[in-house]
């Protein structure tokens, strides 16, 4: 089997490499289209900003090989934002494979609600093969200034002053918010998941 | 509901742990992984390495042991001391830390605060202020708290936001090693009125103090040293009595 990491100019890849050396898999991190196409798993991470994300993957061609990947393949936090509709993150078109928009987290009063949240959440409603002993209210780490509206692709919610997707999944997309590479044991769990469809 | 987050804090020398530490059911407690480890299957939310190396070595011994850290250490970690510019930061975040903090450096020079988040975002970058009371008033101090300035704590981590900080990790010195309790009007100042998470560190003592400072200062996190390091109080049963006083904890 052969796990690659989607590499473009979005961090914490080390991150995700590292979690599947933990869980006995090589990560081949590249932006070469026919290892991508090639892959039985894909794994789109990233933290930073969608516009600049976006136009870095179309200059490349990378947002419609993505796009037309037919292997299960895993977005991670700013992956995730990447795969649905649009971002208000600087008015950025994105891939489209959730019917979703992604927002960004509005205090309804000031200083209520610090931005980006930080730290441990928990994930409800869970329902995707990839959450598979992973309990109903189990903890991951987010780090998110913007996030997923809920949708018909919705399988897994947390509330942070309003209820968002902390999961997105249609066909062969997977999706999450948090950071499963950093949620320890749970986490762990979802990768291992994934990497067993 | 967002977790409120325990944090062991652990320096470095030279690639090591500082400070004996006091651990049978781990083969070297020098060995930061192997602590840093044990921590996170104990249930700590989160962990902090401060480096206090002065040697010229100091930059690839620690962007070493950083990557073994995030080989072996399954939750996210921030690294500090001593980072004064873009290319120390890129090495560590590329190395595999999740955040870095910076302190004296970011105070002579403020705009590189700006230059980080820029680069790296503000969710990686944590400002460590170190501050005393005296004369009616919380102050900034530098150089691992040696050095006294005449500028307000507050201020500066106001400031600080402004230019981009992501998270304020702030420690008295006047509570820092008495057990007595954390700075709980200085911490629930910040708290309360920057948009930013406060991690509060210095005086942890009894479990209490956990309590006092995520309820009565609204800390989002607290940080503490030797209690666990020499186990006086162990993560497992202080998150059991945060949760029994309705402290929203992870399990």
């Amino acid at each position: 089997m052969k796990t690659v990491i989607i590499k473009y100019n979005a961090g914490n890849i080390r991150s995700v490499q590292f979690a599947l050396e933990r869980l006995g898999v090589n990560g081949t991190v590249t932006d070469d289209h026919e290892e991508i196409m090639a892959a039985d798993k894909v794994i789109f991470p990233g933290v930073g900003e969608a516009s600049t994300a976006m136009q870095y993957l179309k200059e490349r061609k990378l947002d419609e090989v993505i796009a037309g990947l037919k292997q299960p393949v895993l977005g991670i936090c700013l992956g995730m934002q990447l795969l649905c509709k649009h971002s208000e993150e600087n008015d950025t078109k994105c891939i489209g494979i959730f019917d979703v928009d992604v927002k960004r987290f509005q205090s309804p009063v000031e200083n209520l609600l610090k931005i980006p949240q930080i730290g441990w959440n928990n994930i409800t409603g869970l329902h995707s093969v990839v959450f598979e002993h992973v309990p109903e209210n189990a903890y991951m780490y987010f780090v998110h200034s913007y996030y997923a509206a809920l949708g018909a692709d919705t399988v897994a919610i947390t509330n942070y002053v309003i209820n968002y997707s902390a999961a997105l999944q249609k066909d062969n997309f997977y999706a999450v918010q948090f950071h499963p590479e950093k949620s320890a044991v749970a986490g762990a769990r979802i990768i291992e998941n994934f990497l067993n469809l | 509901m967002l977790t409120k987050r325990i944090i062991p804090c652990l320096d470095i020398k030279d690639g090591r742990t500082v400070k004996g530490i006091n651990f049978e059911n781990i083969r070297d407690a020098g060995d930061p992984i192997e602590l840093g480890a044990l921590y996170a299957e104990q249930g700590a939310d989160e962990l902090v390495f401060l480096d206090i190396t002065a040697t010229n070595e100091r930059r690839k011994t620690l962007a070493e042991l950083v990557t073994g850290i995030a080989r072996h250490v399954n939750i996210p970690f921030t690294v500090g001391g001593g980072i004064s510019s873009v290319e120390d930061v890129y090495v560590l975040l590329q190395s595999g830390a999740d955040k870095i903090s910076v302190n004296t450096s970011a105070f002579k020079d403020p705009a590189l605060v700006d230059r980080l988040a820029r680069e790296f975002g503000s969710q990686c970058i944590v400002l460590a202020i170190d501050t005393r009371f005296e004369d009616g008033d919380w102050y900034v101090y530098l150089n691992g708290g040696r050095v006294k300035t005449e500028v307000k704590a507050f201020d500066w981590a106001k400031e600080a936001v402004g230019r981009g900080a992501g998270e304020i990790l702030l420690t008295s010195m006047n509570n820092d090693g008495t057990k007595k309790g954390f700075a709980l009007d200085i911490t629930g100042q910040m708290a309360q009125h920057l948009n930013v998470p406060v991690i509060a560190s210095g005086g942890a003592g009894t479990m209490e103090h956990f309590t006092d400072v995520f309820e009565n200062a609204q800390a989002d996190a607290a940080l503490a040293a030797s209690i666990f390091h020499y186990k006086e109080i162990e993560i497992p049963a202080l998150k059991t009595f945060l949760y029994s006083k309705g402290v929203n904890v992870r399990f």
